[in-house]
């Protein structure tokens, strides 16, 4: 196998090379607790505080808005846990249909304790209706929850406006920003969002660490009791080496955002190229999205089949289909946005990074379409007009 | 990543017989095909089978499919199993068949091998001018409405391959997969199939230890109880040499059994049957058995 081009930034990154660099001496030569009442500790105390007012700058916010977390699940349970605190006494939550697992299956478990939760649908772009939301919040809505921007298609929303929408409400606003931080310029401080989630190796620090934007003065109940690490906001002796990566990469990501349009130049040639391929689609918002991401559909054909065909040429990339996970249904995201199956089964998504060259765009629009024509020799739909195609459609459509 | 045998990723990267048969009006020939699945379901074979009319031998087989690696090395496995044999051994391959072909499929992917099964039958069917929709795994409560999955289609496939958990006729069917909200139903079906299996057994040791008290001769049932006895204790020593056994039929005195995988193949499988089987069977249920193998 030559050698690997990888183009699945948005499961995760590699370390940057820099933060390897910042993290060894934390892990040979300071090994010091922070809390610690001697220098040998306090060292690694600076290197916190240090991490911190990197990733307040990331984010336009002050060093005392961070919170650590182990990653973006823990980022998010805790924020929306802490928004419920917060808001006793109202009962009624708000999210989006198309969000990460760990915001709508913790949705899921908040309904059988009692809480209503309204799940905004969205249009054939992954894209949010205002309105919606609008006519969805009343004075009894707690907290509205929704990504930044979508991991399988990179549709990115208006938080803004969504935020603004939300203060009317006197609700909370939390943004699971996991997959903008580092690719979309970030200013929180006059934001409208209370709560923002981020993960450290989505954007090339090592995993096993996060960040949670607390809102100053904003009502918080930790998830985590314990010691009184991060000001008694998330106990438990702190991941020094991973905080001290994220801190790294937060300024190397901050230096790389001049230059995101490098990374869109390369998405929209591979984008282009492969779509020269016949029977191809975009999903998602073409004029809304991340940089980095493009999500293509390559109907009639399976997506399992095309990622290990790529495989095979060392590609990594990911598909929304049911055979690349343990579920059997398709992704949740692509489903939700009402694409035909013919699209839906075979969608691969390319996620690039500030690492991607042109060379490994170029190799896969080199073996792309030789993969396609493969396992469409194989498929028996071939056109939206065959007749078992329609009749199995509607007639499964149909049951459901 | 799934793990994937190199049977599997060698009939996936190098598939055999894709493609459709063309009808070419020969004489004395048939062509057919057989179709199950939807691009819905995320999963489709259609199997197109070239058959000898006077013998019901089947000449050629390919296929078409939709689906990943598991389905489009499943189909390939499919259309080598039956070339050359006739209909009626064809409607003996299991899905079980199809995965030892291609040294086992995970667990989550094997209904991709149960996939293979019904569109052989559906093809047969087709063939002979049964009507699919008479086809017992459709006539069947929908049990599954996410993917349309039957009560019968759940209990055969429970019995043929004697799972236990929902989780596993999930694997295999399906069923279960989507909203989950059948789970409950598929758990009293796996308890009603285990329930008749145990008062089956019951029965025929009841009726065997009744005949034996009374030093009459075995009923047909009755041996086949207990011959099936016999090659559940022997199978586990097959299946660990890569090989298996399976009843075929009982005729008379004579057991007629089916030797699978590295059994098939292997030079000493007389003294299997001989010293492994038949010796057992002739303690067991009586001096005059003879076991033989059919290919």
């Amino acid at each position: 196998m030559s050698a690997v081009i990888y183009l699945d930034n948005n499961a995760t990154t590699q370390v940057a090379p820099e933060v390897v660099e910042a993290i060894l001496p934390y892990l040979t030569q300071y090994y010091g607790n922070p809390s610690s009442m001697h220098t040998f500790g306090g060292q690694v105390g600076k290197a916190i505080k240090q991490a911190r007012s990197q990733v307040a700058s990331l984010l336009g916010a002050e060093e005392s808005e961070i919170i650590f977390t182990s990653c973006g699940t823990e980022g998010n349970n805790t924020a929306i846990r802490a928004a419920l605190a917060a808001q006793p006494d109202r009962k009624h939550l708000i999210t989006t249909s198309v969000e990460h697992a760990c915001v709508l299956n913790l949705f899921k478990q908040l309904e059988k304790q009692g809480y209503t939760v309204t799940y905004l649908s969205v249009d054939r772009k992954g894209q949010l209706d205002l309105m919606e939301l609008e006519a969805a919040m009343t004075g009894n809505t707690a907290l509205v929850s929704t990504m930044y921007a979508n991991n399988e298609t990179g549709t990115v929303f208006p938080v803004e406006q969504i935020g603004a929408i939300v203060k009317e409400y006197g609700a909370t606003y939390h943004v699971d920003a996991v997959q903008v931080v580092g690719k979309l310029p970030l200013n929180l401080k006059n934001s409208t969002i209370d709560l923002m989630t981020l993960s450290g190796h989505k954007l090339h620090a090592p995993k096993g660490v996060g960040a949670l934007y607390v809102r100053r003065g904003f009502r918080f109940r930790p998830l985590l009791i314990g010691g009184h690490q991060e000001r008694g906001r998330r106990a438990g002796t702190e991941n020094v080496v991973g905080i001290v990566g994220l801190g790294k990469a937060a300024e190397l990501a901050q230096l790389h955002l001049a230059d995101i349009q490098h990374e869109k130049k390369l998405r929209d040639k591979l984008e282009k190229g492969l779509l020269a391929i016949a029977d191809t689609e975009i999903n998602g918002d073409r004029k809304n999205r991340l940089p980095n991401t493009t999500n293509i559909g390559f109907k009639y054909i399976e997506g399992e089949a095309i990622l290990l065909s790529l495989d095979q040429f060392g590609i990594c990339a990911s598909s929304g289909s049911a055979c690349t996970s343990g579920s059997l249904e398709p992704s949740h995201v692509l489903r939700a946005m009402g694409l035909p199956y013919t699209t839906l089964h075979g969608s691969i998504r390319f996620s690039l990074s500030r690492y991607t060259t042109e060379a490994a765009v170029d190799r896969v629009l080199e073996v792309m379409p030789a993969i396609v024509e493969r396992l469409r020799a194989m498929s028996p739909f071939n056109n939206d007009q065959a007749e078992w195609l329609q009749d199995r459609e509607e007639a499964v459509l149909g049951s459901r | 990543m799934w793990e994937y045998t190199e049977k599997v990723l060698d009939l996936f990267y190098n598939p055999k017989n894709q493609g459709a048969i063309e009808d070419r009006d020969e004489a004395g020939v048939a062509v057919v095909f057989g179709e199950v699945g939807s691009i819905a379901c995320g999963d489709a074979l259609r199997l197109h089978l070239k058959i000898e009319v006077d013998t019901d031998r089947i000449l050629d087989s390919s296929f078409q499919t939709f689906g990943c690696t598991s389905a489009i090395a499943s189909s390939s496995a499919l259309t080598e199993l039956v070339k050359g044999i006739t209909l009626d051994e064809a409607l003996n391959i299991s899905n079980r068949d199809i995965a030892e072909y291609l040294g086992g499929l995970p667990e989550e992917k094997m209904h991709c091998s149960v996939m293979g099964q019904e569109a052989l039958e559906a093809a047969i069917f087709k063939y002979r001018g049964i009507e699919v929709e008479q086809h017992e795994d459709d006539d069947g409560r929908l049990v599954c409405s996410c993917f349309g999955v039957s009560e019968n289609k759940i209990r055969r496939v429970v019995i043929e391959n004697n799972l236990t958990t929902v989780e596993q006729v999930t694997s295999y069917v399906k069923a279960g997969g989507g909203c989950s909200s059948c789970g409950a139903e598929i758990e009293d079906i796996i308890a009603a199939v285990q329930q008749e299996k145990e008062v089956t057994a019951t029965r025929v040791a009841a009726e065997i230890a009744v005949a034996q008290a009374q030093n009459r001769p075995l009923t047909t049932v009755q041996k086949i109880g207990l011959i099936q006895s016999v090659l559940q204790e022997v199978r586990p020593v097959l299946i660990a040499d890569g090989g298996d056994v399976e009843l075929y039929d009982v005729e008379g005195d004579v057991v007629k059994v089916v030797l699978k995988g590295a059994c098939g193949s292997c030079a000493s499988s007389t003294a299997t049957l001989k010293n492994a089987i038949e010796v057992r069977i002739k303690e067991r249920v009586s001096p005059n058995m003879i076991v033989e193998a059919v290919e």
